[in-house]
């Protein structure tokens, strides 16, 4: 469905990922993991069209996706929900939400999707006039998703989807993520929670200094021993 | 100085202040939307009310009726602006801010120039409209008739702006987008689209104000430069980007404007206007309804 084919994207002329590829296949649920500073976040930034490659190129559902604008790249079923989750700060739940599904004129594209969120995250439902910026960080991180899927993605991308959060709602995240994919989603998720994040995921990419270093299976990489002492802390 | 007169006085100064709050509406909007100032929004007000002429000179078409015709050009006119102006000016790697201000303010400096060599600089007005040169009275007060509708079209214009901004698709994303420009591609939205319209919607709402204000006022090149500056203050009083702050703010420099020319000479009319427009920004530099 997606394959980021050997990306090199580079800030002002300092390169986060270099040569980077990956696969995705539809339904996965494929977690890229590393240390701070490893191009985690460049690497999802690069597919969802916020930072423009400098070289390679990303392919999603057969066509070039790299160097379209990200508005462009968000309508063709990417939904990208970003670090700092950029909410919309004194909009309300329900305008966050509603705008969501801004690109869909037919109302059954606006509520079919709204049902899934509510499904997914009931507390949202509850404070549906409050201001987004009044949530606490674990509601701010599903209104973000909850935005995310209303612009009905095929690929939905997290990145540190548990930052900042209390341990009960990570939990809570997570099995989200996976009922995303049951409801027919692919999800890219970067965490650092490399620990709780494998045991959803089915596949990861360790990342170390823009460079892929090490991919496989969840339970290849939770048995290989250097991961264990590395990444898992075991 | 009797009651008469000091309620005539206010009640000319409100109706003013009015059409001051929809003049400076399409300022607070651009502001809003993108922390853009406006230095040719004059010149914006001045391009309408010569488009009101000319549709009255060639097509007498009176200015009354001209008014969707005026803002529906300016609405064209103002997203072009963005979209070859200032949209370029945005993308300065330094000093953005700098470079805004010389951009909109040499477009202004080109548009008077253009207009004084298209219009030349004849003053002009607007002879027999159906409204111009007319009063209402309501016991005893006289009421200019084009103030009054003008002050009407201003009422109307910010209800529906209201129910604009707060009901419709557009209106949210105009909201997303002032509170994150960056965020809205995320949901799918061209931020330059809205940015665009958001400029066309702000020239627009100058574009019905400068039909209004042909009716009754003179035409020349330079007439947006003092209903510019008034526009300034309005929008500073009622508070930076605020658009209903904009309304409130007009009624306010209108009200000042007509309490100062009941006690100094008129000529010193416009001295009240600045002096609470210091007296604001010294107590509450974010003006009256500013967030900011």
């Amino acid at each position: 469905m997606l394959s980021v084919h050997e990306v090199t994207t580079a800030y002002q002329g300092l390169v986060a990922i270099s040569e980077v590829t990956i696969e995705i296949a539809k339904g996965e649920i494929v977690l890229v993991a590393g240390a701070n500073g490893a191009g985690k976040s460049t690497l999802v930034k690069s597919i969802a069209g916020a930072e423009r490659p400098r070289s390679g190129s990303v392919t999603f559902d057969g066509s070039r996706i790299d160097g379209l604008q990200q508005h462009v790249i968000t309508a063709r079923g990417i939904a990208y929900v970003p670090e700092n989750r950029r909410l919309f700060p004194r909009l309300s739940v329900a305008d966050n939400l509603r705008l969501g599904s801004y690109m869909f004129r037919h109302e059954a594209d606006r509520d079919d999707p709204l049902k899934l969120v509510f499904e997914l995250f009931p507390r949202l439902q509850e404070r549906l006039e409050q201001r987004a910026e009044t949530l606490s960080g674990g509601e701010q991180q599903m209104l973000a998703i909850g935005r995310a899927l209303m612009t009905r993605p095929r690929l939905l991308m997290l990145d540190e989807p548990s930052q900042g959060i209390m341990p009960k709602l990570v939990s809570e995240i997570f099995q989200a993520v996976k009922k995303i994919r049951d409801a027919g989603m692919t999800v890219l998720i970067v965490e650092q929670r490399m620990a709780e994040c494998l045991e959803i995921a089915d596949r990861a990419y360790i990342l170390q200094t823009g460079r892929v270093l090490m991919q496989g299976t969840a339970g290849e990489l939770m048995d290989n021993p250097d991961v264990r002492k590395a990444y898992l802390g075991l | 100085m009797t009651t008469a007169t000091i309620i005539q006085s206010l009640a000319s100064g409100l109706l003013m202040g009015l059409l001051y709050g929809l003049i400076a509406a399409g300022l607070a909007l651009i502001f809003g939307l993108m922390d853009v100032v406006n230095f040719a929004h004059g010149e914006f007000l001045m391009i309408a009310m010569y488009v009101t002429f000319f549709l009255f000179a060639f097509f007498a078409i009176d200015p009354l009726l001209a008014a969707p015709l005026v803002a529906a050009a300016l609405f064209v006119f103002g997203a072009v602006v963005y979209l070859l102006v200032v949209r370029f000016a945005m993308r300065a790697k330094a000093n953005v801010g700098m470079v805004q201000i010389f951009a909109t303010f040499g477009l202004a400096i080109v548009m008077r120039g253009l207009a004084q060599f298209f219009f030349t600089p004849d003053y002009r007005s607007i002879p027999h409209s159906w409204l111009g040169g007319q009063t209402i009275s309501f016991g005893g007060i006289y009421l200019p008739v084009p103030q009054l509708v003008g002050a009407g079209v201003s009422i109307l214009a910010f209800t529906a702006l209201f129910f604009f901004i707060k009901k419709t698709d557009f209106g949210r994303a105009l909201e997303a987008t002032r509170e994150d420009a960056g965020a809205v591609a995320l949901v799918g939205i061209d931020k330059n689209r809205v940015f665009a319209l958001g400029w066309g919607l702000g020239a627009a709402l100058v574009g019905l104000a400068g039909a209004i204000m042909a009716m009754f006022f003179y035409i020349y090149p330079d007439v947006g430069a003092s209903f510019a500056l008034i526009a300034y203050v309005t929008v500073a009083l009622g508070g930076f980007g605020s658009v209903f702050g904009a309304f409130a703010g007009g009624i306010i420099v209108g009200l000042v404007e007509a309490s100062t020319a009941l006690i100094l000479p008129p000529s010193l009319k416009s001295v009240g206007i600045y002096a609470v427009y210091l007296l604001v920004v010294f107590i509450r530099p974010r003006g009256l309804f500013g967030s900011i």
